[in-house]
């Protein structure tokens, strides 16, 4: 516990130097890398789906050798179809969304933009990574086990999770292995969270005041905060749901359950115990999805735009709002699940209230780009993807977050379509922006800007032609987790699905564009220069690829506020944060 | 590696400061000329993160054990299968060893703080408080565990009822984090036991809070078990 910043020497040999890696940097690129892997294997589940649910009869050459159970000839059974989404839910909500704009960029650059050598906690720090590691090996082991993954859904819905082998396939072995897999991801990110807090509290350089951190500093501090708080309550939920599983007690599972004509063991257990516990945690994950993308997001705008927005202080003070918010909101996920009526007028109400500070983030953005001269960069117009997709998913929260409304929409594809804008989505847009702005400082190389635009215009229409219609089917009664609709009330709306399920295959292809240009620029791409979007924060004070101890043997001191853009009388049109260059009238926000 | 005191870090000088008109009162918002006031808000010296990082875990370590106690408070309500369980009366007797081993940690902290200091101390007579209260900690899980088969022999298992489950849940996480904080205690001795002692304060002290956490936990457990359980 007593490791100080950065008091490791200079790694040595491949193994500590890529694999146990006590640098940040390294750490950074390897959860970076397991997004990658996650959201590539998530993706393909979500085709899978998609074009099962429009040709429900057609099989997918291949897919017996997976699961001989769950496709037999290649065909999706209505349960594996279940398992596909669990799996997707699960690997896309913990292992893309938390992993890649927090834990992967946060890592990477939060020591550099504060100043400091490394993480408070190296030692910690890798563990944190490799526990992660190790609950997605975990995770994705349930594909193989005989029964496959589990049908519960990525949360996990108690008594269904609980009982086991019983109540479906994939609730063996399968649930179990989520339950370990969940438990271990809580481990690895909760002593993440702590090395983000220590360091950012500690191990700023001279001169960085808290005001003065880069707001995305500021939003992977405070997600780290509600991570702190949110995974400690998930992970003791999971040892309870794991114990109703494997050691025969009855904290989720009521008594007198029949299931498959057998009447359970258990007794007195509460179902809602479950939804409380892992609402708890999972309202906040929404936050700990989106805040580092608002971060990333804003630091991008500020750079292109070439001034700060509008208010330092009341984009922090949001965000500050909506981590606090985010705490009191968990029932609005329960209002059909026979929870009291009027507890859910009481969560309705900071459901509500919280799109205040979101209403103003957002405004913050518009209203900064009003009258500036935006650089039009594949960065940039990720980040205004992302202010598009939010506005667009939040709205649509507006009338779920009303109980009486919220029972007609409850478990259609409304509420599926303003998760996926909302929360998935605006969160993916802003991990794109902070690759295409960051990826030259990591890899020492240029991605290619013109494959980056083509990339942003086709994910932007993608996207929209995917979640939009979503909303309408929602409307017309269209209900979630269903694995066919052609011969029921539903099938009028086919046509629908079939375009959508084009359009996410279109999306999907699109994303090569952006494979190749990664893996192409990270070897060929032209050699980055320290500085080349001429900005402000620590990280471009350094070389590309920084050294294994970022700022050499030097320490930085900070003489400005993080976005010093378009100065009058200086000697270029910003000042770094570590430049000791002084100006009348330096840019106050 | 916590080998050695880190040397404060190198500072760029900074550039002699012009006389700027302030318009605001100093802070970190706006301020512009180097010099000691801007600077203030964060030292020179190279801080020690353990004793910050050591607040943040136990209040997750805090937040699980609120879950647990909320889960608990709601399983009550759900069932009608509670069922009170006669404590074993060895809790109490751990309880007061945990309570020993915190004010034996104390002595322990004063001691090494004079042996480091070379204020007449030598390093077996720190070593033997940080030794008692390893001692008792050990004490305390063994007792513990003696508490679990005094229950099984009263044919109280995990999964017997809700009240036996949470109090096997409780005891156990709770165990697993003093087991936590034995390690810490393996790991200042280790640190004490070289030539020239390299542990630090920082460490001795974060050891020390968990421990006192552990033992403060404890008793609110101990009070969750009599009221709930």
């Amino acid at each position: 516990m007593s490791e100080a910043a950065g008091h490791h020497g200079p790694p040595q040999g491949f193994l500590w130097k890529y694999v146990f890696s006590l640098d940040h940097k390294v750490i950074g690129l390897q959860y970076y890398g397991l997004a990658l892997a996650a959201v590539f294997i998530g993706m393909v589940l979500s085709w899978l789906m998609r074009f099962h649910l429009v040709w429900p009869n057609a099989a997918i050459p291949g897919l017996q050798l997976l699961s001989k159970n769950g496709a037999p000839g290649g065909v999706i059974t209505p349960e594996y179809y279940l398992s596909l989404l669990t799996m997707h839910g699960t690997l896309m909500v913990f292992f893309v969304l938390t992993n890649a704009p927090f834990a992967a960029f946060g890592n990477y650059f939060l020591p550099i933009q504060i100043g400091a050598e490394d993480m408070a906690f190296p030692r910690f720090n890798m563990m944190s990574f490799w526990t992660t590691f190790a609950a997605f090996v975990v995770l994705v082991a349930a594909f193989f086990v005989p029964d496959g993954p589990p049908i519960s859904g990525w949360t996990a819905y108690a008594p269904l999770s609980a009982i086991g082998s019983d109540a479906g396939p994939g609730l063996g072995m399968g649930q179990n292995l989520w339950g370990i897999s969940i438990a271990l991801f809580c481990i690895g990110s909760l002593l993440g969270a702590l090395n983000f807090i220590a360091t950012t509290l500690d191990l700023r350089a001279k001169g960085m005041t808290l005001m003065r951190m880069p707001i995305c500093t500021w939003a992977w501090f405070i997600t780290s905060c509600i991570a702190l708080l949110a995974f400690a309550v998930l992970l003791p939920a999971c040892l309870l749901l794991i114990l109703d599983r494997v050691a025969g007690t009855s904290f989720f599972i009521p008594a007198g359950l029949v299931v498959s004509d057998r009447l359970q063991s258990h007794s007195g257990g509460s179902p809602l115990l479950w939804q409380h516990l892992f609402w708890f945690f999972g309202h906040p994950e929404v936050y700990i999805a989106i805040l580092p993308a608002m971060g990333i997001v804003s630091h991008v705008l500020i750079n292109s735009m070439r001034k700060p927005l509008l208010s330092h202080r009341v984009v922090i003070a949001s965000m500050l709002a909506i981590a606090f918010l985010s705490y009191m909101v968990w029932g609005h996920h329960m209002f059909l699940s026979g929870m009291n009526p009027f507890s859910g007028l009481v969560f309705s109400f900071p459901t509500l209230m919280i799109t205040i500070p979101a209403t103003i983030l957002t405004l913050m953005w518009l209203g900064s780009l009003y009258g500036a001269r935006l650089q039009i960069t594949a960065a940039s117009l990720f980040a205004l993807g992302f202010i598009s997709m939010f506005v667009s998913g939040g709205v649509s929260g507006f009338f779920l977050a009303q109980p009486s409304i919220d029972i007609y929409l409850h478990a259609t594809y409304f509420v599926v379509g303003h998760f996926h804008l909302v929360m998935g989505v605006a969160a993916i847009f802003g991990i794109f922006a902070g690759t295409y702005f960051w990826m030259p400082k990591m890899t020492g190389h240029m991605m290619n800007e013109t494959l980056g635009k083509i990339h942003f215009w086709l994910t932007f229409v993608g996207t929209y032609c995917i979640f939009m219609p979503f909303h309408y089917l929602g409307l017309a009664g269209n209900v979630r987790r269903y694995s066919t609709f052609v011969d029921d009330y539903m099938a009028p709306l086919m046509p629908v699905h079939k375009f959508i399920t084009i359009a996410a295959l279109c999306t999907g292809a699109a994303q090569l564009i952006f494979l190749y240009n990664l893996a192409y620029s990270r070897f060929w791409g032209p050699v980055a220069p320290e500085n080349p979007w001429n900005a402000t924060s620590l990280e471009w004070a350094i070389p590309s690829p920084p050294p294994w101890n970022n700022f050499g043997d030097t320490h930085p001191v900070v003489y400005h506020d993080p976005y010093q853009y378009s100065v009058e009388g200086a000697k270029e049109d910003f000042i770094m944060q570590n430049s000791p260059e002084q100006v009348k009238t330096p840019v106050r926000s | 590696m916590a080998t050695s005191v880190p040397e404060p870090p190198k500072i760029d000088s900074p550039q002699p400061s012009k006389p700027f008109p302030t318009m605001h009162g100093g802070g970190g918002t706006g301020g512009l000329t180097p010099g000691d006031g801007e600077l203030r808000a964060v030292t020179d010296r190279s801080p020690e993160p353990a004793r910050t990082g050591i607040w943040v875990a136990l209040a997750a370590i805090a937040m699980s054990f609120a879950a647990l106690t909320s889960a608990l408070v709601v399983r009550q309500g759900s069932g009608d299968d509670w069922q009170r369980i006669l404590i074993p009366r060895i809790l109490y007797l751990n309880s007061a060893v945990l309570v020993l081993s915190s004010l034996t940690l104390e002595i322990a902290r004063k001691k090494v703080a004079s042996y480091i200091r070379l204020e007449g101390v030598t390093r077996s007579q720190a070593m033997q408080w940080v030794g008692a209260t390893f001692a008792l900690g050990l004490a305390f899980v063994a007792g513990q565990y003696v508490a679990w088969l005094q229950l099984r022999s009263e044919g109280l298992y995990l999964s017997t009822n809700p009240n036996s489950s949470f109090f096997y849940v409780l005891t156990a996480v709770h165990a697993i984090h003093v087991i936590g904080g034995l390690g810490g205690l393996l790991r200042v001795m280790y640190l004490l036991r070289a030539p020239v002692p390299i542990l630090r304060k920082s460490t001795m002290d974060a050891t020390s809070y968990y421990w006192h956490f552990m033992g403060m936990l404890w008793i609110y457990l101990l009070f969750i078990v009599w009221i709930k359980l």
